[in-house]
């Protein structure tokens, strides 16, 4: 249904309707994070997995489900009008894995070089 | 009842303050008293102080800078004295814990509450008519943010008659800044005043990120709006990115001050140079904020004073978009020196030296723009050419420190005061001197005096060789900065010199407000009456000066760059720029007083929260809940103009006869 | 013709969306609350890093390993994320305008984020009275601030729910009312996201 877009600014009001998803697309979304949730607590309890993994696969799944929210709960997509969101989402990422990794390298940096040796 | 404030707090034993404090009390007063016998307040409750208009808060934002360059600048005199006066074991005129204050609010008050006002006001008044629409997206959270500011204002200025202001330097590092170290109600002024205002700056960088990507003219696609809207994109992204890093960072730091939590203290695993770290990710995008709008002004004032289009357009904005994403890889070369190993240093020395590339690439787009070109020396241009040279110099010393083993010697002495000021001052300050000169006529309908404004240029160009090429030798010989004294005769002389090109700029200042009393007495001689006193380029210049609260009647319809120089050729192109007279009605927000009401409360909390008055936090709580929610009732939130209105003021307004 | 009509014929012949003009009030807001959760998100990732930084910072006292029970987590989990779905349920009613509708997933949705907020606060008090406050250890300061702050913006996402049920109530399905409901989906939705890094890298990280 084509429906005349709302207003922008300076102009008289209007009226916006414009649907975004469906009760299936948030319920697909919330079985997959179930999927990963349960999948990450036993992953953190289990011994079916290489020690030193655990982390590596609690951060896929971690990923993993925010994707879902973003996909299923946020409508994030590749359509052109969400190249916006998806710009600004990326650049933020970006800020983010930084701000987390670049504080953790350089601490971990300094604290070797420059901390007193724990009592 | 009133935590720890009492009649002790106001220094009345300090008589430098005290003087301050009652001249500042005089002269408002008398202001106040001005306002209210000519019945003035009407007229500025409605029009200025409640407006949502961006042209107003643009203007209200360059007031503030101007007023705060003063108590900044007040600061860097009482510095530079000190220091002219107090070598070889004389202690001056200024205690250490006074000078300690001065140093710190000087920084402070000058990257919060001038640099960034000025910026963000220019980029407020000239975005959207730039990008050829009416206002910013969220006008009435553009009133807020001001507010918010001015509310940050306040305090820092209360903070001198009632109480102390902070002594850990403009980015309070603990453990000096934790309470064990910096007890009383100094460092709390400093970061409640700073949360208030960097809430007002995030919410800023929201709303013009969203007016540039969502509302420009039709036809204006992201290759066609001016270099200045994109400068300001990477400005406003970097807001949006960096400065929640400083409110989380200020918050940590807070709840060590009030509840005893351990980020950043000396005991029970806190790691004070997390802090350092972390205010330092923040720290590095903000200068980047700051000197984004003043490249952004420079390429417009160059281009259109030289008469040719800008040099390298994609260049300009690919050049743009990479400062602002390596801007975030580089910030460790704020403290190469706190041991993080060669590895790392190294990685973030290369950074360093490669995000000087893009800034080289605009600096040839801009000579390449002037060469050819038939160049009016205006004030504007003075203003670009004097940042050329400077700004150059600056971001060259730069360069060298981003060598680390360079660094080591030359960490935190003279020698980076000497750097920082070079650049912002080369970049910032020039580059907003210019875009105030450029806008002035288009926001208030009459141009400034020529002379006096190129009296200011040579006062603040030459000031500012002579006050700190001094510097950059003494910082080679050992001096460090924050220092109260010092024991080698021989720095004095430079000092001495210093504290001359201080007294020069201070002329600038000076003559920049009688640069503007002269224009408003002489402004029916000097009136705008084409809208387009410079032979400008871009669409701002296509509309009257002041132009009307809808700014434009009709959008433009944009088929190009330099959309309205393109028009000005070709009366075919006008017409088609402009599209057919078919006004319609506008709805235009009316004034609010949210954006007032909240800063008001958001003072309260901050005061109240400073002195520990913990019933007083809770008024002020309540009272932004209450403003908050009265904003979300209101329906009437806009006023309606006929087409017949617009019509009517727009017929005022011949286009066609300067087209011909 | 009339600029909306101009917007449809734009639409129609292929003029790319950067050269529409001003977009719809819709589309800003949307976009511009979508930056501001950016931001907010920002600000998780500076107390995400102090606490990646701090977690072994104890000062002799408790680790997460021996402090935090992992099936408490997993029902606040089950809570938060279904409360997502109502919420989505609840935003599918405010677009075709059924009030009802709307009141029913929406109390639900606040139920559920209420259950959350009361099962994270009891994890607190618990650990409180075993001296386990956040003024004991770097690592404590850390965690109290990370999961606090965003158990704060639940509670100030729940405030704002009963807001907009009152609005909604008071003003009807205006689009100005719409566009807040929008806003309020994304926040509620962003705060899911957050909580899977939380019990991520905080609880199920602690070993």
């Amino acid at each position: 249904m084509e429906a005349q877009l709302q207003s922008a600014q300076g102009e008289s009001p209007g009226v916006s309707v414009r649907t975004y998803g469906h009760r299936r697309t948030y319920l697909i979304g919330l079985a997959y994070a179930l999927v990963l949730t349960i999948g990450s607590f036993w992953a953190a309890s289990t011994d079916l997995v290489f020690p030193p993994g655990v982390p590596v696969l609690l951060g896929v799944l971690a990923i993993a489900q925010m994707g879902v929210h973003l996909v299923f709960f946020l409508h994030i997509s590749s359509a052109p009008d969400q190249t916006n969101n998806v710009l600004a989402l990326a650049f933020g990422v970006f800020v983010v894995a930084l701000i987390v990794f670049g504080s953790m390298i350089i601490m971990a940096n300094l604290n070797h070089n420059m901390m007193m040796p724990a009592e | 009842m009133l935590g720890r404030l009492t009649w002790a707090a106001i220094p009345f034993d300090v008589p430098i303050v005290m003087t301050t404090a009652a001249t500042i009390g005089v002269v408002l007063g008398a202001v106040l008293l001005l306002v209210t016998v000519k019945g003035w307040w009407p007229y500025l409750w409605r029009e200025w102080i409640t407006s949502v208009d961006h042209k107003r808060i643009g203007v209200m934002y360059m007031i503030l800078g101007l007023l705060m360059l003063v108590r900044g600048f007040a600061d860097a005199l009482m510095m530079r004295t000190q220091l002219a006066l107090a070598a070889n074991g004389t202690m001056g005129y200024l205690p250490p814990e006074h000078y300690d204050q001065i140093f710190s609010a000087h920084g402070t008050i000058m990257i919060f509450f001038v640099a960034m006002p000025f910026v963000i006001g220019l980029m407020n008044f000239a975005l959207p008519l730039q990008l050829g629409v009416r206002d910013v997206a969220f006008p009435v959270l553009n009133s807020v943010s001001f507010w918010l500011t001015a509310a940050g204002v306040l305090l820092v200025n209360l903070s001198l008659v009632v109480g102390e202001f902070s002594r850990a330097g403009w980015l309070a590092y603990p453990p000096l800044s934790e309470l064990a170290y910096s007890p009383g109600v100094g460092v709390d002024y400093y970061l409640w005043a700073l949360q208030i205002s960097g809430m007002g700056t995030l919410l800023s960088g929201i709303n013009l990120t969203t007016t540039i990507l969502k509302l420009r003219a039709p036809g204006m696609g992201y290759g066609r709006m001016p270099v200045f809207c994109w400068t300001a994109l990477a400005s406003n992204l970097l807001i949006v990115a960096a400065f929640p890093i400083l409110t989380a960072t200020f918050a940590m730091l807070l709840l060590d001050r009030y509840c005893g939590f351990h980020f950043f203290t000396n005991e029970l695993g806190g790691n004070p140079m997390m802090y350092v770290n972390l205010i330092w990710i923040w720290g590095h995008p903000e200068v980047y904020i700051l000197i984004l709008p003043a490249f952004g002004v420079f390429s417009e004032v160059i281009a259109t004073f030289s008469g040719k289009p800008l040099f390298g357009y994609r260049s300009m904005v690919m050049a743009t978009m990479a400062i602002c994403v390596l801007s975030f890889l580089v910030w460790l070369h704020h403290f190469f020196t706190m041991g993080a190993g060669a590895d790392v240093n190294g990685f973030f020395g290369i950074a360093t030296m490669i995000i000087a590339v893009p800034t080289g690439v605009k600096i040839f787009n801009w000579l390449f723009t002037l060469y050819g070109g038939k160049i009016r020396f205006t004030v504007p241009i003075y203003w670009a050419l004097g940042f050329m040279a400077t700004f150059v110099i600056g971001g060259m010393t730069g360069v060298l420190m981003a060598i680390p083993p360079a660094d080591f010697v030359l960490h935190n002495s003279l020698f980076l005061i000497a750097h920082f000021h070079n650049v912002i001052i080369g970049g910032v300050v020039f580059g907003v001197m210019a875009g105030y000169s450029y806008w002035f006529p288009k926001a208030f309908g009459f141009k400034l005096n020529e002379t006096l404004g190129k009296a200011v240029f040579w006062c603040w160009c030459i000031g500012f060789y002579l006050a700190f090429v001094p510097l950059y030798a003494l910082g080679l010989m050992g001096a460090t900065r924050r220092m109260q004294h010092y024991t080698d005769p021989q720095w004095q002389p430079l000092m001495q010199v210093a504290l001359v090109g201080a007294l020069l700029i201070f002329c600038g200042i000076i003559l920049t407000a009688v640069q503007l009393a002269v224009s408003i007495r002489a402004r029916h001689r000097n009136r705008d009456l084409t809208g387009d006193p410079w032979n400008g380029r871009t669409l701002e210049w296509s509309i009257s000066s002041p132009p009307p609260v809808w700014n434009f009647a009709l959008l433009p319809q944009v088929a190009r760059t330099d959309a309205f120089w393109a028009a000005k050729q070709n009366p075919q192109e006008m017409t088609r720029l402009m599209g057919q007279r078919n006004y319609e009605s506008l709805h235009i927000p009316r004034n609010n007083p949210t954006g007032f009401f909240v800063a008001f409360f958001a003072f309260i909390l901050g005061f109240a929260l400073i002195w520990r008055i913990w019933w007083l936090a809770v008024v002020g709580l309540i009272g932004l809940l209450a403003v908050g929610l009265m904003q979300a009732w209101r329906t009437d939130g806009e006023m309606q103009f006929t087409a017949d209105e617009v019509a009517a003021a727009d017929r005022t307004y011949p286009l066609e006869a300067r087209a011909a | 013709m009339s600029a909306a009509e101009q917007l449809l014929v734009a639409s129609a012949t292929g003029v790319p969306l950067s050269q529409r003009g001003p977009a719809p009030r819709r589309v800003v807001a949307g976009f511009g609350f979508w930056l501001f959760l950016l931001s907010d998100i920002v600000i998780f990732a500076a107390l995400f890093a102090a606490y990646a930084v701090l977690s072994a910072e104890t000062a002799g006292g408790p680790s997460g390993a021996e402090l935090f029970d992992h099936k408490h987590v997993f029902i606040e989990t089950l809570c938060l994320l279904a409360s997502s779905v109502t919420c989505g349920f609840g935003s599918l009613a405010v677009q075709r305008a059924e009030a009802a509708s709307v009141y029913f997933w929406m109390a639900l949705t606040f139920l559920l984020g209420g259950t959350f907020l009361a099962l994270e606060m009891g994890e607190f008090r618990d650990l409180l009275v075993q001296g386990a406050g956040p003024s004991r250890s770097a690592f404590l300061s850390a965690f109290f601030t990370l999961v606090g702050t965003h158990g704060l913006h639940v509670t100030i996402g729940l405030c704002w729910l009963v807001v907009m049920l009152m609005q909604m109530a008071t003003l009807g399905f205006r689009p100005m009312v719409a566009r807040r409901f929008f806003c309020f989906g994304l926040f509620w939705h962003a705060l899911d996201i957050v909580w899977v890094g939380v019990f991520t890298i905080v609880y199920l990280g602690a070993r």
